[in-house]
């Protein structure tokens, strides 16, 4: 059984906001599911699947469902980091394709901004992790684990800074019509490596924003679809994987989009040159990188080549990308970038990103998302979509 | 540029009965490995069934304490002082996360050889980390 065809995306919304301390995070959770909502044209009656992953407070689904007064017959709260909530696409089309549930909901919300959270910190999650005692006291934190991947892809690839730079130069190029990027300003290939070094090969500008905010997605079944007044927005594709240390087998040069991406074509049946427009994860420069190689864009080990010289720039390059300007210089709500991937991409299909940047007749999407810590274990998760 | 590696807080490490033969080994001034007798190899971080083939004929061997650098990254910002996050690639195979110190952070390289120290967590428990043992490879 596919998942191709069985669901719509009927519904996005990304919260304007970028540093939220007036708002409760269960508040920024209601106010997403309700502009997804208003923008379907459902109501939160409508709803019975509902998805959400660790950024929603208190007992996840137990406390927000209750909070949001829903009354569901599905719910789902795995949590693959930055990645979730392409996952919980996936598997709210596989509830809707089972009739489990007809309308589904996924919601994000954070404020790490206005909690002064940094991609430097040290990270831990718990002495009962089972590696916790392998890896806390070295010090891992965001920035420096997702660098020994920069690192090795530049010893084994000759990858340069500059042409990481041209990510962070392309994704300036489309916040630059964004009114709501907090980078808003088109940066040069110099600027970016001449940025403070934060993560030896990694600058200041190789990095993601820090962000409040949030976003949601509602999926429904494809009669809903077709009585709703909106462009519609079909999921053909998807697959999810998780890559880990491999038992010190681990190599950092690939993600776990080396095993989702393919599965994600086949069941589309498209393949990498037939896409349009892609939304791919952007917590770093290289995370970008890793992706469009292991997703089939280029050739492992080209990735540099790939995207220099404008070639994710929107009407200029191979392929444009992130046309929202992205985690790099839009927004990274609770430092999960899987469902501003999502919204864009829905946007892209819809024919409603901005002029300056939507692509002419778009068809095909990919959003792609990458969470956890890319040399280290991470969760990986592919979707596409087509314009119907 | 010259930047000497500085000893900095370690964050103790929570100790399990599945993992307590390889601190006791670490407080002694050795490195130990699981090695798994069914399918012959390796892993790391230790368990008690081996993540290659699932049996539970894993036992400790101790390493001879030498690799040579897999990757790194000295984190400049955002830390009292900096430091190298590196894994390292065993002469037995296993890569292993580690810091890299006792050494000029900015002479680093992919492919230096390294051997094995121990610094102490604010517990007491021993770490073990990596020093090279000669200058960037050819």
């Amino acid at each position: 059984m596919s998942i191709h065809g069985k669901a719509y995306l009927v519904g996005a919304y990304e919260h304007p906001t970028r540093e939220a301390k007036d708002k409760s995070l269960a508040q920024l959770h209601a106010e997403v599911a309700k502009g997804a909502l208003d923008d379907a044209g459902l109501t939160h009656r409508d709803v019975d699947g509902f998805f959400c992953a660790s950024d929603a407070p208190g007992l996840g689904p137990m406390s927000m469902i209750d909070y949001l007064g829903l009354r569901v017959r599905h719910l789902d709260s795995t949590d693959i980091g930055g990645a979730s909530y392409l996952a919980h696409v996936h598997h709210a089309a596989q509830a809707i394709a089972l009739g489990k549930c007809n309308v589904a909901l996924v919601t994000l919300a954070g404020k790490p901004r206005s909690s002064g959270w940094s991609g430097t910190q040290a990270r831990t999650f718990g002495d009962e992790a089972p590696d916790a005692a392998f890896e806390y006291a070295y010090g891992m934190g965001t920035a420096n684990v997702y660098a020994m991947s920069a690192k090795r892809h530049m010893y084994e690839f000759g990858t340069t800074s500059e042409q990481l730079a041209w990510i962070k130069v392309a994704a300036s190029h489309h916040a630059q019509h964004n009114p709501h990027a907090m980078l808003r300003d088109v940066v040069t290939v110099e600027q970016v490596v001449n940025s403070k070094l934060v993560a030896d090969p990694l600058h200041k500008l190789d990095c993601c924003v820090v962000s409040d905010g949030g976003g949601a997605v509602i999926l429904a079944r494809p009669e809903i679809a077709r009585e709703l007044k909106r462009p519609r927005v079909k999921l053909i594709g998807a697959g999810e994987s998780l890559k880990g240390l491999d038992g010190g087998d681990i190599d950092v040069t690939h993600t776990g989009a080396v095993w989702s991406g393919p599965r994600a074509f086949e069941e589309a049946g498209v393949k990498p040159s037939d896409i349009q427009y892609a939304s791919i994860y952007d917590s770093f420069t290289i995370t970008v990188l890793l992706q469009l190689e292991d997703l089939g864009f280029c050739k492992k080990g080209e990735g540099g080549k790939f995207v220099a010289d404008g070639g994710l720039i929107s009407g200029v390059g191979k392929l444009p990308f992130n046309t929202d300007g992205g985690g790099l210089c839009n927004n990274h709500p609770r430092n999960r970038g899987g469902m501003t991937k999502i919204i864009e991409a829905v946007r892209q299909l819809r024919g409603e990103a901005h002029p300056a940047v939507q692509v002419p007749n778009c068809q095909l999407a990919l959003a792609q998302g990458l969470g956890g810590f890319l040399a280290g274990r991470h969760g990986s998760a592919t979707l596409i979509m087509e314009r119907e | 540029m010259t930047t000497i590696a500085q000893d900095r807080e370690l964050h103790p490490p929570a100790i399990t009965p599945e993992t307590q033969p390889f601190f006791d080994a670490t407080a002694r001034g050795a490195l130990m490995l699981k090695f798994c007798d069914a399918c012959q190899r390796f892993h790391h971080y230790p368990r008690a069934l081996c993540p290659h083939c699932f049996s539970e004929r894993t036992r400790w061997v101790e390493t001879k304490g030498t690799g040579s650098i897999y990757t790194f990254s000295v984190l400049r910002a955002g830390t009292p002082t900096p430091f190298a996050l590196a894994y390292v690639q065993l002469d037995e195979g296993p890569r292993m996360m580690t810091n890299l110190v006792d050494c000029d952070l900015d002479a680093l390289d992919i492919g230096q050889p390294v051997r094995v120290v121990f610094k102490p967590a604010t517990n007491g428990a021993m770490i073990p980390m990596f020093t090279p043992t000669q200058g960037k490879a050819p």
